[in-house]
């Protein structure tokens, strides 16, 4: 209950300091768009000289990047923590932020918020229902049960990874380069990921589990495959709660090993 | 005056060095892009020869190039900029007798120099190991890209210049400067080469400076563009490099009568 008022400050203070440059606001959230909508033009682009990648059609991978939108905008949204490393630790912001009762993770991942990055997800929800009508894919009301189930565990896979990626600041303190590597890896997971061989599709199915965000929960919806990723699908959320407790584990671990950069 | 100007160049050069290490994981991470568009380029073309006249190892070969002409040809310049008019220091800037809009430019080929040196030559060494790239063997292939390249560098700072000159008119330019970023990838052909984009849209981009920051030259050294029309294509290169002065210098006379510094 007091992390529920929490959260309701925390969004208020957000909203008051957003308010004072209102123009450039919406031109962020026009250029995020933009970003976002810079790999469906590609897909739409490249669909104009081919009918299939990899067995799947336009219809199809654009419903699996309207699916992948939808967890990415809530990750986002909760977990703009990139430049953790620089503003908490080398500046030292960490020691206040421990000084107060409230989980560490929790008042960090507050201070970041950035709800516009919701709008991507309402976005990627209208692509996915426009191509689910596209393809002829039946509607039951299950379907949406297990779609909330699928992008929870989504959110969550997203989460873990980085939260843990955040925690290596507090083992150590130069700067590892390592967070922007892991945003340029996560590309891979929007595309089906038996275009990839071998073992970039193992790595991004078991060890950097970013198959688990797009294509693979998206599947669960779409007409089965010869290699039927769809039967991974249900694991997501299982997938979602291991990768997140590892992530807030290292965390925790984390903090309790943090000595404070001084001044 | 101009070793003054060299100075800039040399002065930069030496700062990026200090800060080298950060660069190896960009080899890393461009590497993963390539990788990335490698695999998606493949899956495109599936059993088909040539799409939008591009054969399967031209388009490898596109892509690692573009991506890696991109690590010579970014810079910041946009957004230090708008932090030297935001914060005020381009007052003290203005005072000095130099331009202050070539001693940008200067500072930007210094980057652009350390990029080349130390992330480009070494990122396409290690590109070519991974993926099969062919290289063009004729060495006036090679002569003509590196001039196209040098032209790319320019006419992207003169582009990251005129965005971060707008900090001067609007208080906070930053979701313009990311805005600028995006139609950068998206329309210089770094994403998708213009010859893939549906008609219209590549006769709107035809009529733009993009192209010429990586699509022009990119295609030349993949061996695309016919060499009776390579010196058409450097002229549209260099003709936005022109054009290009004009908008800069009448935003740069504009500004200087309009510079506030907010506090400072």
């Amino acid at each position: 209950m007091r992390y529920a008022s929490l959260f309701w400050e925390y969004i208020k203070n957000y909203a008051k300091t957003r308010l004072t440059y209102r123009a450039d606001f919406w031109v962020e959230v026009l250029s995020d768009l933009l970003f976002q909508g810079m790999n469906l033009i590609f897909i739409l682009i490249v669909f104009q000289h081919t009918s299939a990648l990899g067995g799947w059609s336009e219809a199809e991978v654009v419903f699996v990047y309207g699916f992948f939108m939808i967890p990415y905008g809530v990750f986002s949204t909760f977990f703009s923590i990139w430049n953790f490393s620089e503003r908490y630790i080398v500046k030292g912001e960490m020691d206040r932020v421990l000084t107060r009762p409230a989980h560490s993770l929790y008042q960090v991942l507050l201070e970041n918020v950035d709800p516009p990055s919701l709008i991507g997800s309402f976005v990627g929800a209208i692509i996915m229902a426009l191509s689910w009508g596209q393809l002829d894919l039946t509607f039951q009301v299950m379907d949406v049960l297990v779609l909330l189930l699928l992008i929870l565990g989504a959110v969550l896979i997203y989460a873990g990874l980085y939260t843990a990626l955040s925690a290596i600041s507090f083992y150590s303190d130069a700067p590892t380069g390592i967070v922007p590597l892991m945003y340029n890896i996560q590309n891979y997971g929007r595309y089906p990921v038996n275009i990839y061989n071998k073992i970039i599709r193992f790595v991004l199915t078991w060890l950097l589990p970013f198959a688990f965000v797009g294509v693979i929960p998206a599947s669960y919806f779409l007409e089965k495959k010869a290699d039927d990723l769809s039967q991974l699908a249900l694991l997501t959320p299982v997938m979602g709660i291991v990768v997140f407790s590892l992530g807030l584990w290292f965390w925790n671990h984390g903090v309790k090993r943090y000595r404070g950069a001084g001044s | 005056m101009m070793s003054a100007y060299l100075d800039f160049i040399r002065i930069r050069f030496i700062m990026m060095l200090a800060y080298r290490v950060n660069y190896y994981s960009g080899i890393i991470i461009y590497a993963i892009n390539i990788g990335a568009y490698y695999f998606l380029w493949q899956a495109i073309y599936g059993d088909k020869e040539i799409l939008a006249g591009f054969t399967l190892i031209q388009m490898t070969t596109y892509v690692a190039v573009s991506w890696m002409a991109r690590a010579f040809y970014f810079n910041n310049l946009d957004r230090e900029i708008a932090n030297e008019i935001r914060d005020g220091s381009v007052s003290v800037q203005l005072i000095r007798p130099y331009s202050y809009l070539f001693v940008k430019m200067m500072q930007g080929f210094g980057e652009g120099l350390f990029r080349m040196l130390l992330f480009m030559i070494p990122g396409m060494i290690i590109v070519c190991l991974i993926f099969p790239v062919t290289l063009p063997t004729d060495p006036t292939t090679w002569l003509i890209y590196l001039v196209m390249l040098f032209f790319s560098f320019l006419i992207n700072s003169q582009i990251n210049i005129l965005t971060g000159l707008f900090a001067f008119f609007v208080e906070n330019n930053e979701g313009m400067m990311r805005m600028k970023r995006v139609m950068v990838d998206l329309f210089s052909g770094v994403v998708v080469p213009i010859a893939f984009f549906p008609g219209w849209l590549s006769a709107i981009m035809q009529w733009l400076p993009f192209q010429a920051i990586t699509y022009l030259p990119s295609s030349v050294f993949t061996g695309r563009t016919p060499s009776s029309e390579v010196l058409h294509v450097f002229g549209i290169q260099v003709l936005w490099f022109i054009g290009l002065l004009i908008p800069i210098w009448l935003i740069w006379r504009a500004a200087r009568r309009r510079l506030f510094v907010q506090g400072g």
